[in-house]
């Protein structure tokens, strides 16, 4: 496989671009694997990628019900940043931050990681409370996270409306400038070409359908649409699906799945410098390299597989966006969708074993996973290597909730992504 | 000026009244009843706008919302234009000019005619598909200082608005039997039959006139007349029901579940001076029984090389324009067809004295009778022919010409014309189905999907579902106006019968590139006109192993531009399919996502804007705390009075000052916002049994107790005081924020788990305003007021509540409890006549040398004594013990929820953060809440903080600065000294119990 660089596309070029080849290949199942990974999204590719190139192991297949990425690695908003609240989230999520700064290199794929800065907007003192605890634990953990007036929120987003005349008037914000956006696509592509390159077999249009196990209850593979596989130890991250796939081996989680909206904006020339998100008003929103205002909000209410959310989840993050920036206002949608997110009690991610010996799962990320899967994957592929997990996802485990040692983060936080 | 490229006669526009308007500084005239694409048309202008990507030059390609190339910001007049109040990339083709009306051509610098971005159109070559993927990585920092910002440069078409939006927009809700989309024959057909039979019909269209194609197909004949004559009789029947609703500039955009319909109006753009009481745009969400979906079908472009100039247009746009807007598209207009209905543009445009200086088919089997049409009207037919390329930059001057045989194209030399309509048949518009979750079935011999089953209650009628011909599209209209009308009223329909002849059934489709006879490397045929995307593009994609429809459309970013792929995604998923030497169904299309065309967000918004954003929730002392100066704290939807500042004071004085005088003497405070609930039913206590973790069976009528609610997994969910007020009653307040969440929480218990328990739950927060009187001359204040209560201690001591009445009869409930740690009372009344009782308990607080205050005293005074607020000490990881709360547990309550999670490993284990107090050890400082609580001074970077500071005063009564802090192992650590850092240095702190005033708790009880 061809490295890719600006001297290659040139070269290219001058061929009319017929020597390129796949950035992937299309196999055909082999009869067993030592790792089956089911869920070609981010997490689940970088997993395969961090397994072959970090641990050696190369008879990997990742299984794809559909197209790989085109679960919430590719319907997300991307917002990348790590200041969250506890010690454990801090850890696991500035991993992830630390792998960002590179990723387009190690992948030698450009994922576009934009730092340009994510402001969270307070707009009550009991947020003020909230993010100042924030700012505080963040620099004891050495995560970016600073505290800005309005006035100062305003002079890093010159749109924002900090004038008193608004329901919820903006207070302050916490801002990370190394927080910011990058190519979803890119990323489920690059780690996709990454682990390809390095042997795993990614198989699309391929759904598990069971989990088979020995007598002993280990694993023993995966039924699929496309047969039986073998495996010798299988990783669950099927993000929103994940309840349905882990019931198959009898394992029930503690997951509950909604439909989470974004939408984006008519293409417009550069308006818009950052990521700004308010959990008050509930509504975040970046313009994409592409000149979209990309916009999101929080979940539907109900639990659904269905990917159609209510239309009043769109009015309200779009009446929110429009009263932060009032000039929004003439704007248009353009195109709106929804993700099934994977949602726990404490709305912090499980990376770990199971009951089942040699089965793992990768879950829970529900909607803010996105900024982690370079993380998520790293670590991942520690445990299933190893069968013991990294120290920075030790704390995550599927056990914390009969135990009761949660990392709540919605309570701490109540911020979403 | 003259409108050289108007015809003589014919349109619908109003010749008598001309239109002024403005587009990139100069001032053009057009017709009334124009758009602004016909208006430019009839100038002789094509070139609109630049591309996305290569910025090519780009015209006006077709005559609806579909357009993806002449995109223009728009200003409803100089003015606003001037203020930064215009909108982009608004579809020419949609755009109905008004006087005064100001455009601009986007995307292009310095000007439309010469744009230095159309660089990018010679580095093509290298800005293939997907190019941003694989550079701009070396070297690694100039990804962000260089890279990006040329890319982000370079992004976006139109210039977002700057300046606030003055306009209003409206919001309705509506039900109907029927909603039909689309007014052209079969929506019409469709609505008549539906509202003949009794039903209540919404018809929606996207024009500002209904009749759809009718309004172009001059020679139609409906019924024995022309058929803009039959739209109007049919219009004019419909306007007179009152079960109509006519939605004219209406544009179905969303189809949600259980037939919920996102419907956008365009009320006003179309006005230069519109009625000031208007709103610009208005939002329908319509819930209707069954829906008629009659949205036509759409021309679909041939790719050939350099389709995408200036001139080349869709055959029936040129016929829309010529028709129907008295417009001629070109003075020499060639047709490139694969399709009969192309045919029909040449005729009409001939007819109204039009040059057609050739019809070029693909095809060499095309209908004789057309052929013999094309003789009488003299216009040169060749057949087997292509264009395999035009000549012309900013306008076309001639296409190259083809000769088809086999596989293979051989040139057969040039023809000259500076417009060429083209047409590769028609694909049904199937996205409303798509929508609303129905499948798409594939039909080879049309080469296009159509509806399969529905999956919601809708039908779609007409060419959407692939019917030609005006005589069956109208019979096809008919029924299923009529099936929809049965179904939703259970009526039996009359379907009628229309007679029509004009728009004959048209054969012929061409899906994907057309071949040419050019060097393949150079020449470029786009699919995607907006987003510059060429079939080379679609084929490099395959051969890069992107071989899901949805990687193609990703990775070269087919059907992403704003028309979402309506001319682009048929021709890419041809292309996409031979590519992949795969037939097209199982190559399968993308997902049609709402909305339909881009809607406002204004519209989506509404009237949530200001103090409608939220509903503003105010006490019945709201206008008073007003009136006297208070500053408010938004707490939930509630205006919360924060402090009483007196002149000159701030904040820090007044809290002071209020502090010290409800400790002194007395102070009154507005509690209205706290949340209230009466609990009633035989089970009542053993409700609140399982709710709280408190026991309540015992409590007697008359008391009160502090109740402590636990979420199932164990953690402080809410407090608040709880009142016997009968046998079977109870009155129980929750927090301010919590009330709808505890409500909830209650209802859910009942309803699923506890449906045997006869309890019933009702919101009274606004049945009671509450003033709280708090201090130690709390009872002197309100006891002149009182009638009929004993208020000594001995007869109603701390903790407990009576009924009866004050200021001679208004009637209350009276609560003695305290959240300061004075003695205290809670006067509950009704909110229209708490005003009054308030400023007669506020008269006797004055004289006795009390006040007001406000949250923020009542936080300090509370935090003086120790007591949580939910949401601050706590947050949602906290347990009663964490806050020295065990005595609020029953312990020998058999259940209540959270109980069992109590006893899981890591809430009984030791080591867990505690409720404790801090004192500065400077008795200064006053510490940040949120502030981290360390061992050390100086830690080492990632070590793990204690705890945090919970709530942080300045304390009058201490006389210093206090704290709560939540500390690991707090309760073992009084008297010990630790850390706060800060960015600027240590704060040294020393652990004390939280309880700062009275700690034998003996004010309470005076
Ligand atoms: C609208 C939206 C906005 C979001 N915004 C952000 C944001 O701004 N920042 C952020 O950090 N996060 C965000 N998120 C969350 C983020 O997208 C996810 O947490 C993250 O992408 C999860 O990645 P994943 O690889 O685990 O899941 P996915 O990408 O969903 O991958 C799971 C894959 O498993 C496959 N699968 C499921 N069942 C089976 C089966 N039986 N057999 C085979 N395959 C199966 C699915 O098809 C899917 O491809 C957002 C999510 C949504 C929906």
């Amino acid at each position: 496989m061809t490295r890719f660089s600006f001297w290659d596309l040139a070269l290219k070029a001058l061929n009319a671009h017929q020597d390129w080849g796949h950035q992937w290949r299309k196999p055909d199942p082999k009869p067993e694997y030592d790792v089956i990974i089911i869920g070609a999204g981010g997490h689940g590719l970088a997993t395969a990628y961090y397994l072959a190139c970090e641990h050696g192991i190369t008879n990997v297949a990742v299984l794809e019900k559909g197209w790989l990425g085109g679960g919430n690695t590719g319907r997300n908003t991307t917002i990348v940043r790590s200041n969250y609240l506890w010690e454990e989230s801090e850890a696991l999520y500035d991993h992830a931050m630390d792998l960002w700064q590179d990723l387009s290199q190690e992948l030698n794929y450009n994922v576009m990681y934009s730092a340009r800065g994510v402001m969270m907007l307070a707009h009550t003192v009991h947020d003020i409370q909230v993010f100042k605890r924030h700012v505080h634990a963040n620099r004891l953990a050495g995560v970016q996270n600073e505290w800005l007036s309005a006035e100062e929120a305003k002079e890093f987003c010159p749109p924002l409306n900090i004038g008193r005349n608004i329901r919820y008037p903006v207070l302050g914000a916490a801002l990370q400038r190394k927080g910011g956006v990058a190519r979803h696509d890119a990323v489920a592509w690059g780690y996709a070409r990454g682990a390809d390159r390095r042997g795993v077999d990614i198989i699309q249009n391929c759904a598990v359908t069971g989990i088979r196990r020995h007598a002993d209850g280990s694993i023993a593979g995966v039924e699929t649409s496309r047969g039986f596989i073998g495996a010798k130890k299988v990783g669950v991250v099927a993000a929103g699906h994940t309840s349905v796939v882990m019931d198959m081996a009898g394992v029930r989680m503690p997951l509950e799945s909604n439909p989470l909206q974004a939408l984006v904006s008519e293409p417009v020339k550069p308006c818009f410098p950052c990521v700004v998100m308010s959990n008050t008003v509930h509504a975040y929103i970046s313009q994409s390299d592409k000149g979209e205002l990309v916009i999101g909000a929080g979940t539907d209410q109900y639990v659904s597989y269905s990917q159609t959310g209510g239309l009043q989840i769109t009015t309200h993050t779009v009446d929110a966006i429009c009263e932060l920036f009032p000039m929004f206002r003439r704007m248009r949608m353009l195109r709106n969708w929804g993700g099934i997110v994977d949602v726990t009690p404490d709305r912090s991610p499980i990376i770990g074993k199971t009951p089942v010996p040699g089965l793992y799962v990768n879950c829970g990320w529900g909607t803010g996973g996105f900024k982690a899967t370079p993380g998520s994957g790293h670590v991942f592929a520690h445990t299933i290597a190893r069968d013991e997990p990294h120290p920075v996802n030790a704390p995550f485990t599927l056990d914390r909730f009969r135990t009761g040692r949660l990392i709540d983060e919605a309570a701490a936080a109540a911020v979403a992504h | 000026m003259t409108l050289s490229f108007r015809t003589s006669k014919g349109g619908r526009i109003d010749r008598a009244k001309s239109v002024k308007f403005i587009f990139d500084g100069k001032t053009l005239v057009g017709q009334a009843g124009d758009t602004l694409a016909s208006a430019l048309l009839a100038n002789g202008i094509h070139l609109v706008g630049r591309s996305f990507k290569y910025h090519r030059p780009r015209g006006i390609l077709t005559a609806g919302s579909e357009e993806p190339n002449a995109l223009v910001g728009v200003a409803k007049s100089a003015a606003a234009a001037a203020a930064g109040q215009s909108v982009p990339n608004l579809r020419a083709t949609q755009v109905e000019i008004h006087e005064g009306m100001v455009i601009v051509s986007q995307n292009r610098w310095p000007s439309l005619g010469f744009d230095i971005g159309a660089v990018n159109d010679r580095l093509s070559p290298l800005f293939v598909a997907g190019f941003y993927y694989k550079t701009f990585m070396w070297p690694k920092s100039f990804w962000n200082r260089v890279y990006e910002p040329f890319i982000r440069a370079a992004a976006g078409l139109g210039k977002a608005p700057t300046a606030p939006d003055p306009d209003r927009y409206a919001n309705r809700y509506a039900h109907c039997d029927v909603l039909v989309a689309g007014s052209g024959p079969a929506g019409l057909a469709a609505a008549l039959t539906a509202t003949r039979s009794g039903a209540r019909v919404i018809l929606a269209y996207e024009q500002g006139e209904p009749g759809g194609s009718l309004l172009h197909d001059v020679g139609a004949q409906i019924d024995g007349r022309p058929a803009a004559e039959w739209v109007s009789a049919v219009i004019a029947e419909l306007a007179g029901n009152d079960r109509v609703t006519l939605l004219p500039r209406t544009t179905v955009f969303g189809y949600f579940n259980q037939n919920f319909i996102g419907l956008a109006e365009r009320v006003t753009d179309h006005l230069a001076d519109p009625d000031p009481s208007l709103p610009r745009e208005r939002l329908w969400q319509v819930r209707a029984r069954q829906v008629v979906l009659a949205t036509g079908a759409i021309e679909r472009p041939l790719v050939f090389p350099e389709n995408d100039r200036p001139g080349v247009m869709m055959a029936e746009a040129g016929r829309i324009y010529a028709n129907r807007f008295g417009v001629l598209p070109g003075r020499a207009i060639a047709v490139a067809t694969s399709c009969d209905s192309a045919w029909r543009a040449a005729f009409d445009i001939k007819a109204l004295g039009g040059n057609v200086v050739a019809i070029l088919d693909m095809r060499t089997d095309v209908d004789p009778a057309l052929k013999e049409k094309a003789r009488a009207h003299s216009i040169r037919v060749e057949t087997g022919c292509t264009v395999t390329g035009v000549k012309g930059t900013k306008r076309i001057e001639g296409v190259r010409l083809g000769r088809i045989s086999g596989d293979t194209v051989s040139s057969a030399g040039s023809l000259a014309c500076d417009c060429l309509l083209m047409s590769g048949g028609w694909t049904p518009n199937v996205s409303l189905h798509s929508q609303a979750r129905g499948k798409l079935d594939w039909h080879a011999d049309k080469g296009a999907f159509l509806p399969g089953d529905p999956v919601q209650a809708q039908r779609s009628a007409g060419s959407c579902r692939g019917i030609d011909g005006l005589a069956q599209v109208l019979a096809d209209g008919a029924r299923a106006g009529a099936e929809a009308a049965q179904a939703a009223t259970g009526n039996a329909v009359d379907v009628p019968a229309f007679s029509a002849s004009g728009s004959e059934v048209s054969s012929g489709w061409w899906l994907g590139a057309v071949p040419h006879d050019r060097d393949a490397s150079r020449v470029r045929a786009f699919v995607d006109f907006q987003n510059d995307v060429t079939a080379k593009d679609v084929k490099l994609a395959v051969r890069e192993g992107m071989h899901s429809i949805e990687h193609i459309k990703r990775y070269t970013t087919t059907g992403m531009a704003t028309d979402q792929g309506r001319l682009s995604n048929m021709n890419a998923l041809s292309i996409a399919s031979t590519a992949l030497a795969n037939e097209i169904p199982q190559v399968g299309l993308t997902t049609f996502r709402q909305p339909y065309t881009p809607v406002t967000f204004g519209t989506l918004a509404t009237t949530s804007r200001g103090d409608l954003f939220d509903p503003v929730r105010r006490t019945a002392i709201h206008d008073w705390a007003a009136a006297q100066g208070a500053a408010f704290e938004d707490v939930s939807l509630w205006k919360r009075a924060w402090y009483f500042p007196k002149s000159g004071e701030d904040m820090h004085a007044a809290v002071l000052r209020e502090c010290r005088t409800v400790r002194e003497s007395v102070g009154i405070f507005d509690a209205s916002t706290l949340g209230k609930i009466e609990v009633v039913g035989p089970d009542a206590a053993e409700f609140l049994e399982r709710i709280y973790t408190n026991p309540w069976k015992k409590l007697g009528i008359g008391r009160l107790r502090y109740g402590l609610m636990l979420n199932e997994a164990g953690f402080i969910m809410d407090d608040g005081v709880v009142g016997r007020i009968a046998e079977d009653r109870f009155h129980v307040t929750t927090t301010t924020g919590g009330a709808p969440r505890v409500l909830a929480h209650m209802e859910d218990y009942l309803q699923t788990e506890w449906a045997d328990l006869k309890v019933w739950l009702t919101s009274t927060t606004e049945q009671w305003a509450v003033i709280a009187v708090q201090g130690p001359k709390a009872r002197e204040a309100i006891a002149p007021l009182v009638d009929d209560i004993d208020l000594s201690t001995e007869a109603m001591p701390h903790m407990s509540v009576r009924q009866g009445h004050v200021m001679g009869g208004i009637p209350c409930r009276l609560f003695r409890m305290s959240f300061t740690g004075e003695a205290g009372y809670e006067i509950n009344v009704p909110p229209s006549r708490a005003r009054q009782v308030w400023d007669a308990v506020f008269a006797n607080v004055e004289r006795l040398g009390g006040c007001a205050y406000g949250t923020e005293t009542m936080h300090v005074l509370r935090a003086e004594k120790g007591y949580i607020i939910v949401g601050q000490e706590t947050d949602g990881t906290v347990t009663p013990d964490d806050v020295g709360m065990s005595w609020a547990i029953g312990k020998n309550k058999p259940d209540f929820v959270g109980k069992r999670s109590l006893a899981r490993p890591d809430l009984m284990a030791t080591g867990r953060k505690q409720l404790v107090g801090l004192l500065t050890k400077d008795g200064k400082a006053l510490l940040e809440e949120g502030a981290q609580v360390t061992a050390e001074a100086d830690p080492a970077p990632r070590t793990p903080a204690l705890g945090h500071v919970t709530s942080s005063y300045m304390s009058a009564a201490a006389g210093r600065p206090i704290a709560l802090a939540m500390i690991a192992n707090g309760r073992a650590r009084h008297g010990e000294t630790l850390h706060v850092p800060m960015p600027n240095g240590a704060i040294a702190v020393e652990v004390v119990p939280p309880l700062f005033v009275d700690p034998e708790g003996s004010r309470l009880n005076a």
